[in-house]
């Protein structure tokens, strides 16, 4: 335990006349990446909240390379469902967002992010508004303002919820390649079985709410995964189970 | 007398406006020249201004050649209705009272407005940081509405009699409400999400404010400015009506009293030159400010 990232110690949370987390208990090993899933209205968001900081918890702990971290928003980096880059920004100065509130001063906030456009995609767009990229840049340039705060674990919450599902497995399989190239902890919310099953070490399911995890599936399939990944049997058997026990504890 | 009057006037003033006729002819031509160099761009935004501008102004030339021909046709006195070109040609001959009128109110004008910008900016403000002060005046703000104001209006002359101020607390009473809840619905409008995002960044409550609920409100601001501008020329006249010793709104009162309906209508036509004026200075200063809203228009 005390080696894990990330340790979420059976988080409660109610809202008024309304509990929503019921002991939600999980860890997370250093450079894993880990998807939940679960019913629509469970709580998913409420527990990113409470991950991130944004929220605090009634009990329970969530310590992040084995400090408490319950309520604090910096070792973590999120990112929302929408991409939310600002219009009166450029995308540089959408990516340098995050820095600039650390107080990292322009220039230098200006050239760590800079450093990425290439490995995002997004080289030559610097100086373009966000109403100018694609979907799928603009994704790549929310991840970009993320993963440049340089925190310990990132929370990303559904980040292709919004994309056609040809741009989305792309993104997919882009992302997988650099965070295997980084080395990033992932914590990520989903609804797409199939997408937390290509990226993911770990799938968490979580039941209606109030919920708490009730299952968890190692996905022991090889990486790279490509193409012939997806298309094989295990990959098929790892989603079956996923969704039989989505639709067991959806009732 | 008139008959003859109405022929000669217009082509003395079309004969002592010639210079400046052909100067802007020439200045026009010289602008085309660079618009067509830059190439279709330039043509395809006339085209554009035109299918804009065009429609109204048909319709305002029939409607003035209507009532032109309605007057002259049933031999209207012109202390009941004036022509149209009676107006002009009457607006034009004293043309020096009614510039010498303009000026003053348009400086009632904009000292009334900026009076009312600083003010709101700073109730918005200080709305959008306190939560009790939301709750506490956005019923006065209501409240600052159903106030008639052509029964308060001469109560302020009383008060503080025939000087600038009287004006503009009428102007800052009449704008001050569309520009107050526009910001302050702005400010509030800001993503749930967005809040969140900076949050997660550690961002105060002071650089959320700075870094996204102001920029996110300023289309919404200067949608409010345009309706707040148009109200304070209006409320400009309507002060300068009840009482003042200059001013576009006292020469209207003025020229009714000895029956001059045609002045009245110059007068009229001036405030609605001046209004429209600075409404198009709205979007000038807008297209400066938040050159971005435009290219993001354009895309949602």
């Amino acid at each position: 335990m005390s080696e894990s990232k990330l340790v979420v110690d059976d988080l409660r949370k109610d809202y008024p006349g309304l509990p929503v987390l019921d002991g939600v208990t999980f860890d997370m090993a250093p450079g894993e990446f880990v998807s939940v899933i679960g019913p629509s209205g469970c709580g998913k968001s409420t527990l990113f909240d409470v991950i991130a900081g944004l929220e605090r918890p009634d009990s329970g702990r969530v310590l992040v390379d084995g400090e408490d971290a319950t309520g604090r928003v910096d070792p973590f980096a999120y990112m929302p469902q929408q991409d939310l880059l600002f219009p009166w920004r450029t995308v540089l100065a959408n990516t340098t967002l995050g820095l600039e509130v650390a107080g990292i001063p322009r220039r230098a906030a200006r050239e760590r992010a800079q450093a990425l456009f290439p490995t995002f995609g997004l080289a030559g767009f610097e100086d373009a508004r966000p109403a100018q990229l694609s979907g799928g840049m603009r994704q790549r340039a929310a991840l970009l303002r993320t993963v440049v705060q340089d925190r310990p674990v990132l929370l990303l919450d559904e980040p292709f919820g919004a994309l056609d599902s040809l741009t989305r497995s792309d993104m997919q399989t882009w992302l997988a390649d650099v965070r295997a190239r980084f080395g990033w902890t992932v914590l990520m919310v989903t609804h797409d079985i199939r997408e937390a099953v290509v990226l993911s070490d770990r799938v968490m399911v979580l039941g209606p709410r109030p919920t708490s995890v009730r299952h968890e599936v190692v996905v022991d399939l090889p990486r790279p995964r490509d193409l012939a990944t997806t298309t094989s049997v295990r990959f098929s058997e790892i989603a079956a189970e996923l969704l039989g026990m989505l639709t067991l504890n959806a009732r | 007398m008139t008959e003859l009057d109405r022929r000669t006037r217009p082509d003395e003033t079309a004969n002592s406006g010639g210079g400046t006729a052909n100067s802007t002819r020439e200045m026009a031509n010289s602008r085309g020249g660079t618009a067509s160099s830059r190439g279709g761009m330039a043509d395809s935004r006339w085209v554009g201004a035109w299918r804009r501008v065009g429609p109204p102004l048909v319709l305002v030339v029939a409607g003035l050649a209507v009532w032109q021909w309605y007057v002259v046709a049933f031999d209207v006195r012109p202390q009941v209705l004036p022509s149209p070109l009676r107006v002009l040609e009457q607006g034009w001959a004293y043309r020096g009272q009614l510039w010498a009128n303009t000026l003053p109110t348009l400086e009632v004008t904009i000292v009334g407005f900026a009076v009312s910008l600083a003010l709101g900016w700073v109730l918005a403000v200080a709305v959008d940081f306190s939560p009790w002060l939301r709750r506490a005046l956005t019923p006065l703000l209501v409240v600052s509405q159903t106030l008639p104001i052509i029964a308060i209006a001469p109560l302020l002359i009383i008060w503080f009699g025939f000087g600038l101020l009287p004006k503009v607390v009428v102007i800052a009473l009449v704008t001050f409400f569309p520009i107050a809840v526009g910001l302050i619905e702005g400010f509030a409008a800001t993503d749930r999400l967005a809040t969140n995002l900076l949050r997660s960044m550690g961002a105060s409550r002071w650089e959320q404010f700075r870094l996204v609920r102001l920029p996110g409100a300023l289309p919404r601001f200067f949608t409010a400015l345009r309706i707040g501008i148009t109200y304070a020329v209006t409320g400009a006249i309507f002060a300068e009506y009840v009482g003042a010793t200059t001013g576009l709104g006292i020469f209207m009162n003025l020229q009714k009293n000895s029956f001059r309906t045609d002045l009245v209508l110059a007068a009229v036509v001036v405030t609605a030159v001046l209004s429209l004026a600075l409404f198009a200075l709205t979007y000038a200063v807008e297209r400066l400010v938040i050159p971005w809203n435009q290219a993001g228009n354009g895309d949602v």
